[in-house]
C-alpha cells in the first residue's frame, strides 16, 4: 500500500497573477520527492494548463468582483507518486470528451490555441477530468516520478 | 507582472523579438501587443523569436507564436523560432505546430 507522505491544500483568487504561484507552490510542495529537472518542468507545465483553464474559462460569465476561486489540493506518496487535484466553482463543462480533443477551445481566436489537455495529458500519467454545468469542474493530474534519482 | 521583457534588435530584412522571462496567459497579452506594434513599424521579412532567456512557457506561448506567423504574413513575412531550452522544445513538440506554414524552428 503507498503511504501519504505530505499534503497540501491552497486556495487562490482566479486571477491570471495566480497562475505562476500556483506553479510556484507546486513545484516547492513535489521538491522532496527529488523530481528531475524533466519531471519538475512537466508539473509545472500541467499545473499551469489546468490553472489557466480555471482563469479563463471557468469564470468567464462572473459578474466583476462576484467570488471566484481556485482549489489546489496535492499530495505526494512514498511510491514517488504526485497528484495534483485543480478545483473550480464555474461554469463548467458541458462535453468533456469534445473539450479534452486537441484544437478544441471556446476561447478567443489569437489567445487559445486548444491544447491544455492534450499537454496535460502528455506530461502526466493520468488525467481525470468531473465536470458540472453551473457547478464547476475539478481536474485530477497524476503523474509517478522515475525512481532514477535519490539523495542518499 | 511588469519585468516580463522583450527587446528588438533587426537589420538586413530581419526582426529579433528576444523574450525574457515566462510565457503565461499572464504575461503574454503584453508580449503580443509589443512585438505587433514592433513588427507592423518594421515589416520584417523574417520576425525572429529568440527564446533563449524563456524559463517557463505553456500553451498561452504557442498561441503566441501561431499568432505571430498569421501576423508576420500579412506583410509576406516567416516566424522563426529561435533558442528554445529544453522544456520549451518539448512543449513546441507536442503541440505540433512545426508543421505550420510560414514557421521554422531552429534546433
Ligand atoms: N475549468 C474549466 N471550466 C470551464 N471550461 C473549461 C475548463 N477547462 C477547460 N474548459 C473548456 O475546455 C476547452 C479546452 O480546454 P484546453 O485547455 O484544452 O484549451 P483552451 O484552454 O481553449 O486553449 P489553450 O489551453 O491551448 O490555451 C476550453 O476552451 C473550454 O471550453
Ligand atoms: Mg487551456
Amino acid at each position: 500500500m503507498k503511504r501519504i507522505i505530505n499534503e497540501m491544500k491552497l486556495r487562490l483568487p482566479s486571477r491570471s497573477e495566480n497562475e505562476g504561484v500556483a506553479r510556484s507552490a507546486v513545484s516547492a510542495f513535489v521538491a522532496e520527492l527529488n523530481p528531475t529537472v524533466e519531471e519538475l518542468g512537466d508539473l509545472r507545465l500541467a499545473v499551469s494548463e489546468a490553472v489557466t483553464n480555471c482563469v479563463v474559462h471557468a469564470y468567464r460569465d462572473r459578474e466583476e468582483g462576484a467570488p471566484a476561486f481556485i482549489y489546489i489540493s496535492a499530495r505526494i506518496y512514498d511510491n514517488k507518486e504526485v497528484s495534483v487535484e485543480i478545483s473550480d466553482n464555474g461554469c463548467g463543462i458541458e462535453n468533456v470528451e469534445l473539450a479534452r480533443s486537441p484544437r478544441y477551445t471556446t476561447g478567443e481566436y489569437g489567445e487559445r490555441c486548444g491544447m491544455g489537455f492534450l499537454i496535460m495529458e502528455n506530461l502526466c500519467d493520468l488525467v481525470t477530468v468531473k465536470s458540472r454545468v453551473g457547478r464547476g469542474t475539478t481536474v485530477l493530474l497524476r503523474k509517478y516520478l522515475s525512481h532514477g534519482r535519490c539523495d542518499e | 507582472m511588469e519585468n516580463e521583457r522583450v527587446a528588438f534588435s533587426h537589420g538586413e530584412g530581419r526582426l529579433v523579438a528576444r523574450i525574457c522571462g515566462e510565457v503565461d496567459h499572464h504575461t503574454a497579452r503584453l508580449l503580443r501587443e509589443r512585438i505587433d506594434r514592433e513588427a507592423f513599424l518594421v515589416r520584417p521579412r523574417v520576425l525572429v523569436i529568440d527564446l533563449s532567456a524563456v524559463g517557463f512557457m505553456d500553451s498561452s506561448g504557442i498561441a503566441l507564436i501561431i499568432g505571430r506567423v498569421e501576423v508576420a504574413a500579412e506583410f509576406g513575412g516567416v516566424v522563426q523560432i529561435t533558442g528554445a531550452t529544453q522544456p520549451v522544445k518539448k512543449l513546441i513538440r507536442l503541440s505540433g505546430i512545426e508543421r505550420i506554414q510560414g514557421l521554422t524552428v531552429s534546433p
